[in-house]
């Protein structure tokens, strides 16, 4: 039968897909001048934006969210296990809460549309500095915005992606190109070397990766997350067992284990973090930037996914292994940062301790099933409760109002919005903010890189009496990195955050966070003070306009986060009820 | 009715500030006015607000707005005011006022007018959007009834101060900033956690509606665990011993307004956090915790007077004094009486307006000898400097508690509150308290008269104010100058042409060190004068920023002026030296305001 393929699902990666394309045509057909440098970026520029409004269309489009590449209902059970003789058993798996429709791998779903929004809004600012990059010459222009939209191609799916193969496949298609990025500078030795170690890196942890996802599929015979979360959770035989019925494999734990590891040096948490500082000094700067927010969203995206979908009956394993994880990322990343001298190795282990502030309350949605946290009626119980710990657990719940309106104890409730868990609101809540506040304070180094070659914090003293836009956009966004009024949004993010781990009863993680909160701002504060200092009276050379509408951009974000806090949680759904 | 009082209290400074920061030109000339024109308002509307208030329902919440501000988070844009807060914000707008009546009244180059119009390197536009800032995060946590609001005010306070320290500091202002933001980071940091985990357990952030559940939803392990970590991020604050070691040096290095602003207000913060939240939202856990809090509040009493005995310095010794006072108030607390809270509240305000002026006319005295070590000061203030001289007498003894003064009642208060503590209380530890925090008291007055005795009885001291170097033939100064005592004419203060020709030489010019070496004084004189000015030891800033050090006509011009207490000063200080008088001679002024709220307070504790 022939695939019936909604291009409406599909139309905000398949737009920056053919804009790749049209960059590559236009840049290997028009004479080289240097208006076409402009041009391109700006043909990048618009793919962007016309990707970017139909998120916005998809979001604003009540009813079912759009979803293809569908598996109908007839062949699900055909589709999802290889073993034979399924027949009984199919009807069961079928009959327990199945979304009519069947599987789908592409469903473009609240959980997309915030991930592909965040995503394209962030490369808004990447592309805008890609141009004040690129002016200076040195770097093939085609080729470069042609790979940075290969990698926006794979960041706006991944989100999608509800099989196992499809977000094995966006996620290498996010890190790919990447490594061309990272080297594109010609005779550049540190770029070079960038490259290389995030190569080695990226491909190790996708090897691990593939044979994590290769030891699950084993056990649950099927590719598609719901199904599989409905095999390990028990809802369903694992057809991969023979004889079927008795307790899973401790194999399992070895996939979740591996699955975990590949992700984590994607997100660049402890113990698989060391490439980050390198690759984002030797990377130009729009790739660090994109480094830090795109693919570290695409990364998270992917692992909210897989664990909360998929994986969400073996919490036991992942919650306290998640829980550590991101205490020693916080703790590691923020004491190394503070002995940075350089502004992007700043910036990188700051991202780095970022990471696990954000993966913090991920840990926490094991505390929700695990049981502690259910007399605690903050604890971000609600759907993730209903839904994680039901043994109908198959099939996503495509509606999402269900949570929105607030009715959330409902003991209906069988599928899983992933945003509906307050653990998982918390994490995207505060990426959102994160990438805000991260993307301004990468759109002022780029400010003065322009200045400053070398790019050390003691090339910024009184950049604020120098340049006093930058200055104070740059002041507010480490201030809200180091989550202190002014920078509200800094501050609530936090906030959120704590919420989650209190409400989950792990007060260790909390007062881990709490002291790492004390350390960032020791390194925030001080690079801040540096600002204000009396500084050397220092050659301006005019930055371009492009760098600026990025800094307004991010800053003007992260201001309006701070002033209207509510947008961000509508977006992520929290609730004040968790 | 009337909900726009506490949101014009915010509104006013908070766009002040903003019209500062978006109207760049035409504010540069009249910038000292401009600040001391909008905290004006403040202040205006802080006495609005007593007038308003309805004294017979002082435990009422009243003025209240209530408007959501982030249901993500449950977050409700809550305030009020009742007779707790009050007076507190009233303090809070008129110390503001004052301080930038002194920093902009009279022609702005008074000694530590940091606004001055000739400064062009203290910023003057920077430190009043700081100040600005600083009051609406002050204002606002006495203002706020939402747990989260609370702590985002709490929050708003530190930045400003930071830089406050940071940038108009003494000589070591960066680590003392970096101590104070990083200390009371990690004590709001860990009082979040306390916050949200009553809001986990109980499901609401609203102050009031918890207060007058008295706990009710949240099991006594959880009371204590919150009380404590509630507790510890306000010790923090406070300070109570022994989380207090940021406190002396953010008081050594802040310029004057910054020592006043955090004695007076920023403490309170803490102590208001207790009176506020951990103690009627948590009253099983305040009985529970409380002879711990006794214990070390007394512990801080003796501390604070044994460190203030061994203090030379005489903005640290009174830092330390803040401990021991800060001490009576925790103590206060701690006997969960109505007798004891009221004495801690009432030390609250007396301990502002007492510290304050003590840290003004400690500034004062270091403006004027370029120090404020007490050796270096000699003796004999009343003598050269009388006005300045009696001033500092009367805070002195205002602040060891003489009867008559408003110091006396709160630690009276508290101290009889701790012979009769409340229900479920050791009585005879407290008893105990009592009469630990009575010998802590002796101790006090002790310190403070050490102190008069070393720096404003006997004889004029061998070194003397800064100008006296510079020759010049003004009667007093000739006589100060000429002390028979001096024992060699080597160790005399620089004199003349040479002083100043060695603060126009580059610090670290060895020539100064040679010239200067005669004397260790002078030495030291020299470094004081280059650590009072940031980062920028060009010799015409130092010349510009301590008129004492100008050139020597500019000296013999100002010589009356310099000597003793000047314009700014009066009009900072008297204020202060009235209300001390008038709540010493009428406590039941700020009592009868706050006994009702007190009451509902501690009513779910019985």
């Amino acid at each position: 039968m022939i695939q019936q393929i909604d291009y409406f699902a599909i139309a905000a990666p398949l737009t920056l897909a053919v804009v790749a394309g049209l960059v590559l045509l236009l840049d290997a057909f028009l004479p080289a001048r240097p208006r076409l440098r402009t041009g391109l970026g700006l043909v990048t520029l618009g793919g962007i934006l016309v990707s970017l409004a139909f998120v916005v269309a998809q979001a604003g489009r009540g009813g079912r969210p759009p979803a293809t590449f569908c598996v109908p209902e007839a062949l699900t059970g055909g589709a999802g296990a290889p073993g034979a003789g399924a027949g009984a058993r199919l009807d069961e798996v079928a009959g327990a809460g199945q979304v009519d429709g069947g599987l789908c791998s592409f469903v473009a779903d609240r959980f997309t549309v915030v991930f592909a929004g965040l995503v394209l809004v962030a490369a808004v600012v990447v592309v805008l500095l890609s141009m004040t990059e690129l002016a200076g010459g040195g770097i093939p222009v085609g080729e470069w915005y042609f790979l940075l939209l290969c990698t926006l191609v794979g960041a706006v799916t991944l989100p999608a992606a509800r099989d196992l193969i499809m977000l094995v496949v966006a996620l290498e298609l996010v890190s790919l190109p990447v490594f061309a990025l990272t080297a594109l500078k010609r005779y550049d030795g540190r770029g070079s070397e960038a490259a290389v170690k995030l190569f080695v890196v990226s491909v190790v942890s996708t090897a691990v990766m593939l044979f994590g996802v290769s030891l699950l599929y084993g056990v649950g015979g099927t590719v598609f997350l719901s199904r599989l979360g409905g095999v390990l959770g028990g809802g369903a035989p694992a057809p991969g067992l023979v004889g079927g019925g008795q307790e899973l494999p401790a194999v399992v734990t070895v996939g979740v284990v591996l699955v975990l590891a590949g992700f984590a040096f994607k997100i660049a948490a402890v113990p698989f973090h060391s490439w980050a500082p390198d690759v984002y000094q030797g990377a130009p700067l729009p790739v660090a930037a994109l480094l830090s927010v795109i693919s570290k969203a695409a990364g998270f995206a992917g692992l909210i996914l897989l664990l909360v979908t998929a994986l969400a009956a073996q919490v036991t394993t992942w919650g306290p292994v998640i829980a550590v994880v991101a205490a020693l990322t916080m703790t590691v990343g923020n004491l190394l940062a503070m002995r940075q001298r350089s502004a992007v190795r700043l910036l990188a282990w700051s991202s780095v301790a970022q990471s696990g502030y954000i993966l913090a309350p991920i840990a926490m949605a094991s505390q929700v099933t695990g049981g502690t946290a259910a007399q605690a009626p903050a604890a971000g119980s609600g759907t993730a409760d209903a839904g994680l710990s039901g043994s109908g657990l198959v099939g996503a719940d495509l509606s999402g109002s269900a949570v929105a309106s607030g009715d959330l104890s409902g003991a209906g409730v069988v599928g899983v919005d992933l945003l509906g868990s307050g653990a998982v609101g918390a994490s995207v809540a505060y990426l959102l903010i994160y990438a805000a506040m991260n993307l301004g304070a990468f759109a002022v180094v780029m400010l003065m890189s322009r200045t400053a070659a070398r790019n050390e914090l003691d090339d910024y003293r009184g950049l604020a009496l120098r340049s006093p836009a930058a200055g104070l956009a740059l002041a507010f966004c480490l201030i809200c990195l180091a989550g202190l009024p002014p920078g509200l949004a800094g501050l609530f993010a936090k906030v959120v955050v704590f919420r989650e781990i209190v409400g989950g009863g792990a007060g260790w993680l909390a007062v881990v966070m709490a002291v790492n909160t004390v350390i960032g701002l020791y390194y925030y504060v001080v690079w801040t003070a540096r600002l204000f200092a009396p500084g050397p009276a220092v050659v301006e050379r005019r930055p371009s306009a492009a760098t600026w509408v990025a800094v307004a951009l991010a800053v003007g974000v992260a201001v309006a986060f701070s002033i209207a806090p509510q947008l961000v949680f509508d977006l992520s759904g929290l609730t004040a009820s968790g | 009715m009337m909900g726009w009082l506490p949101v014009a209290l915010l509104a006013v400074p908070l766009l002040g500030a903003l019209v500062l920061v978006a109207v760049p030109g035409p504010l540069t000339r009249g910038v000292r006015w401009y600040g001391t024109a909008v905290s004006g308002v403040v202040l205006a509307l802080a006495v609005v607000l007593v007038a308003v208030f309805d004294h017979g329902q002082a435990a009422r919440t009243q003025f209240a707005v209530d408007r959501p501000w982030i249901p993500g988070l449950g977050l409700r844009f809550h305030l009020g005011v009742d007779g707790i807060s009050l007076p507190l914000i009233v303090l809070t707008a008129l110390l503001t006022f004052l301080c930038f009546a002194y920093l902009g009244w009279g022609d702005g180059r008074g000694l530590g007018q940091l606004l001055g119009a000739r400064d062009g390197d203290t910023r003057p536009r920077a430190l009043v959007f700081t100040l600005l800032v600083l009051e609406v995060g002050m204002i606002g946590t006495f203002l706020a009834l939402d747990l989260l609001l609370f702590f985002v005010f709490f929050e708003i306070v530190l930045i400003p101060m930071y830089f406050l320290i940071a940038v108009w500091g003494g000589k070591g202002r960066r680590g003392a900033a970096i101590k104070f933001i990083l200390y009371t980071l990690l004590g709001s940091v860990v009082m979040l956690l306390g916050l949200l985990l009553v809001w986990a357990q109980t499901g609401t952030l609203d102050i009031v509606a918890l207060g007058q559940a008295h706990g009710s939803g949240m099991s006594r392990t959880v009371q204590i665990v919150a009380f404590a970590a509630v507790g510890l991020g306000l010790a923090v604050k406070t300070p109570m011993w022994p989380l207090h070691t940021w406190l002396p040096d953010a008081h050594t290095e802040a310029p004057t307004v910054g020592s006043v602003l955090l004695a007076g207000v920023l403490l309170k913060m803490g102590t208001y956090g207790f009176a506020r939240i951990a103690i009627p939202v948590l009253p099983e856990g305040a009985v529970a915790v409380a002879p711990w809090l006794g214990a070390l509040a007394v512990v801080g009493i003796v501390y604070g007077a044994l460190a203030c005995l061994a203090q030379r310095d005489l903005k640290r010794m009174i830092a330390y004094s803040s401990v021991g006072h800060m001490g009576f108030v925790l103590l206060g607390f701690a006997t969960l009486t109505t007798v004891g809270v009221n004495g801690a509240l009432f030390a609250n305000v007396a301990h502002g307006l007492i510290t304050g002026l003590l840290f003004f006319v400690a500034g004062a005295v270091k403006d004027r000898y370029g120090t404020a070590d007490m050796p270096s000061l000699g003796g004999g203030m009343l003598a050269t400097l009388p006005r300045l001289g009696s001033v500092l007498t009367f805070a002195a003894i205002a602040s060891l508690g003489l009867p008559g003064l408003a110091g006396f009642w709160g630690e009276m208060l508290a101290l009889l509150g701790a012979f009769d503590p409340g229900a479920g209380l050791p009585r005879g530890l407290f008893l105990t308290f009592m009469v630990i925090g009575g010998l802590g008291a002796v101790l006090t007055a002790a310190y403070f008269l050490v102190m008069l005795s070393r720096v404003t009885h006997g004889l004029p001291g061998r070194r003397a104010l800064v100008p006296a170097g510079a020759g010049a033939p003004g009667p007093g100064l000739v006589a100060v100058d000429e002390r028979p005592v001096s024992p060699a004419p080597e160790d005399r203060p620089v004199r003349g042409d040479t002083a100043v020709h060695e603060v126009d030489a580059p610090p670290d010019d060895p020539a100064l060190r040679e010239g200067a070496g005669a004397g260790g004084a002078a030495v030291q004189d020299v470094r004081d004068v280059r650590g009072h000015l940031p980062d920028v030891p060009d010799a015409r800033d130092v010349r510009g920023h301590l008129p004492d050090v100008r050139d020597v006509r500019d000296v013999r011009d100002h010589l009356p002026d310099v000597r003793d207490i000047r314009g700014h000063e009066l009009v900072a200080w008297v204020p202060l030296i009235v209300l001390i008088l008038l709540f010493g001679l009428w406590p039941g002024l700020l009592l009868s305001l706050t006994t009702p709220a007190v009451q509902a307070l501690l009513e779910g504790l019985t």
